[in-house]
């Protein structure tokens, strides 16, 4: 039995019926990652000590069958953007090589409560910005359904390294589509919960207003275990929502009879690739006999919505990344002693290309003259585009998307044009401007074996209907069991 | 809205960042183009509409005054390129 292509739910009953042990799964994948990693590089750092002996411990509460969760032992990755006590987080930025955080963050704090044994900390574009994982300032991660592919961004080492069984889930962060996109590209499954429903605390901020922590599972079931973990107020972030975390388990029932399933035409466009559509098309057709309604619905704002996340996400990011000025932590570049100096030769030496590009940005539409124009001109059509989400759900429970205009494209293919990477996120980013929750799953490949990511849209706090029809969806197709072979 | 090699020096002095000449260029040319496509929002009338900041309702969040530990001050300092004396070390600012 080959261990490391268990789901968690699978894997844990196996520690249940002690067919297995957690130390035994956590050398199956350690062994795993030593095989592949040096083809996929979907991590920054591999934690095999403390894994061990995480293991260790979790195979000692499971023989006591004290405490035990669904995640009790199950080995996981978790995206190098959070905070783990006495492991390096470097947000794959050059400015935290040699970060320490003294503290865990909430979500990683939580995972670890819960049992799951942590492998180490997966590659991501520097600061989450990108949509490929090619700003990593250590190495691009390669997509293990095609080498010469990325993976997708920001989170696309969480998403490789699910794919490519190196853990058996991992966490990320999505403030534009870093979970959807890589979880479309990677052909897994990827969660983005409500904003506020998973704790920041911890999670090196990008865009506050928009970030959101999620996980990466192979089936729909153990993205409803993870969430269970996950989700939940935290007194450490003022911006965590006070209310019940339900068992979303309970949500996965195939019965989606009567499920009215929003289809907005501006996510249907021109341009975007052919195999994609059918895929999404066909996908939509799967819900429909399984007995959910499939009804019309409009998103007008939906081409603004690019326009409105680059001012609005750059001009948080100008702010946030502020802190990184060689005092505190991180790298120190100090060539004549002057204070000033010092701040802007670290900057500069310590963030990559992307990063500069978008904290001059958001510095630019937040400077004297021009703030009307841009940052408070977008935050106007941030509201319109959340206006059309209430809308749209007066008449339905649920959307339907494609998760990307194209499946994963070639290392290389958009990096002198910022712009044209911005618009691979082009129906990922509406859905956390709104701040609802969204997930993407396999509902196909095309003629070259490359994955095709659908998306499901939710009304704000239902992780629930998400859940149920992504689980009834996934029950009638056979995708989401596909491993790349590398 | 054309952005010249003036307004990218200007911003980056802002955002402290000690922009190499190729630096300069590359940005002033790509700022223009997504700037160009940002355009595009001044198509639409948002004359009486509030800006949305977050999406999460805009509460403050009290909690109990309650004494709890804090971040010990050599795990504070951990992280710190130069420190003395328990602070952190920064270049001279006044002569």
């Amino acid at each position: 039995m080959d261990l490391t292509s268990l789901t968690i739910h699978g894997l844990s009953e196996k520690l249940k019926n002690r067919e297995t042990t957690s130390v035994e799964a956590t050398k199956a994948f350690l062994k795993r990652i030593e095989e592949v990693e040096p083809k996929v590089r979907a991590f920054i750092t591999v934690t095999a000590g403390e894994a061990l002996k995480s293991a260790g411990e979790a195979d000692k509460r499971i023989a006591k069958g004290e405490g035990i969760t669904p995640l009790t032992g199950v080995p996981i990755a978790v995206k190098d953007i959070f905070c783990t006590k006495d492991i390096r987080t470097t947000c794959a930025s050059k400015i935290l090589e040699g970060f320490i955080p003294p503290y865990d963050s909430t979500v990683v704090r939580k995972l670890k409560e819960a049992g799951a044994v942590i492998l180490g900390k997966n590659n991501m574009d520097e600061f989450a910005m990108g949509s490929s994982t090619e700003n990593s300032a250590f190495s691009p991660t390669y997509n293990p359904w095609a080498l010469d592919r990325v993976p997708g961004g920001s989170s696309g080492g969480s998403a490789a390294s699910v794919a490519a069984s190196e853990c058996v889930a991992s966490i990320g962060t999505d403030t534009g589509g870093s979970i959807r996109q890589p979880a479309s590209c990677c052909g897994v499954v990827g969660l983005k919960p409500t904003y506020g429903r998973v704790s920041r605390f911890g999670m090196i901020a990008f865009a506050s207003s928009l970030d959101q922590a999620g996980p990466f599972t192979k089936d729909t079931t153990d993205a409803a275990i993870m969430l269970n973990a996950m989700a939940g107020h935290d007194p450490s972030d003022s911006t965590s929502i006070k209310a019940e975390v339900p068992d979303y388990r309970t949500f996965l029932t195939g019965e989606v009879k009567g499920l009215k399933v929003g289809i907005p035409k501006e996510y249907f466009i021109e341009g975007m690739d052919k195999e994609v559509e059918a895929s999404v098309r066909e996908a939509l057709e799967v819900l429909k006999k399984a007995g959910a309604a499939l009804v019309p619905v409009t998103l007008p704002h939906t081409e603004y919505a690019v326009g409105v996340y680059y001012l609005v996400a750059t001009a948080e990011a100008s702010s946030n990344l502020a802190r990184y000025d060689g005092v505190k932590y991180g790298l120190r570049v100090d060539e004549t002693g002057s204070l000033l100096d010092m701040y802007k030769k670290t900057r500069d030496e310590g963030f990559g290309g992307e990063v500069k590009r978008r904290i001059m940005l958001g510095t630019y539409s937040l400077s004297a003259g021009y703030y009307d124009a841009y940052y408070k001109k977008a935050s106007e059509v941030r509201t319109l585009i959340k206006n059309d989400f209430d809308e749209a759900f007066k008449s339905c429970d649920i959307i339907a998307t494609p998760t990307a205009p194209t499946a994963a494209f070639k290392l290389g293919e958009r990096v002198e044009d910022p712009l044209t990477m911005y618009l691979s996120d082009i129906f990922t980013i509406s859905c956390n401007l709104a701040g609802i929750p969204g997930i993407s799953l396999p509902c196909g490949f095309t003629k070259e074996g490359l994955p095709v990511g659908l998306q499901l849209l939710g009304r704000t706090l239902d992780e629930g209907t998400v859940l149920k029809t992504a689980y009834a969806y996934e029950s009638a197709t056979e995708w989401h069991t596909r491993r790349p072979k590398i | 809205m054309s952005i010249t090699k003036k307004d990218v020096l200007h911003v980056a002095d802002l955002a402290r960042l000690a922009l190499t000449e190729k630096e300069i260029d590359l940005y002033t040319g790509q700022l223009q183009r997504i700037l160009s496509y940002v355009e595009k929002l001044s198509e639409l009338d948002t004359s009486g509409v509030a800006p949305t900041t977050t999406t999460v309702p805009p509460e403050t969040a009290f909690r109990e005054d309650r004494v709890t530990p804090s971040l010990a001050q050599e795990d504070a300092l951990r992280n710190a390129p130069l420190s003395e004396k328990g602070c952190f070390k920064v270049p001279k600012i006044i002569e």
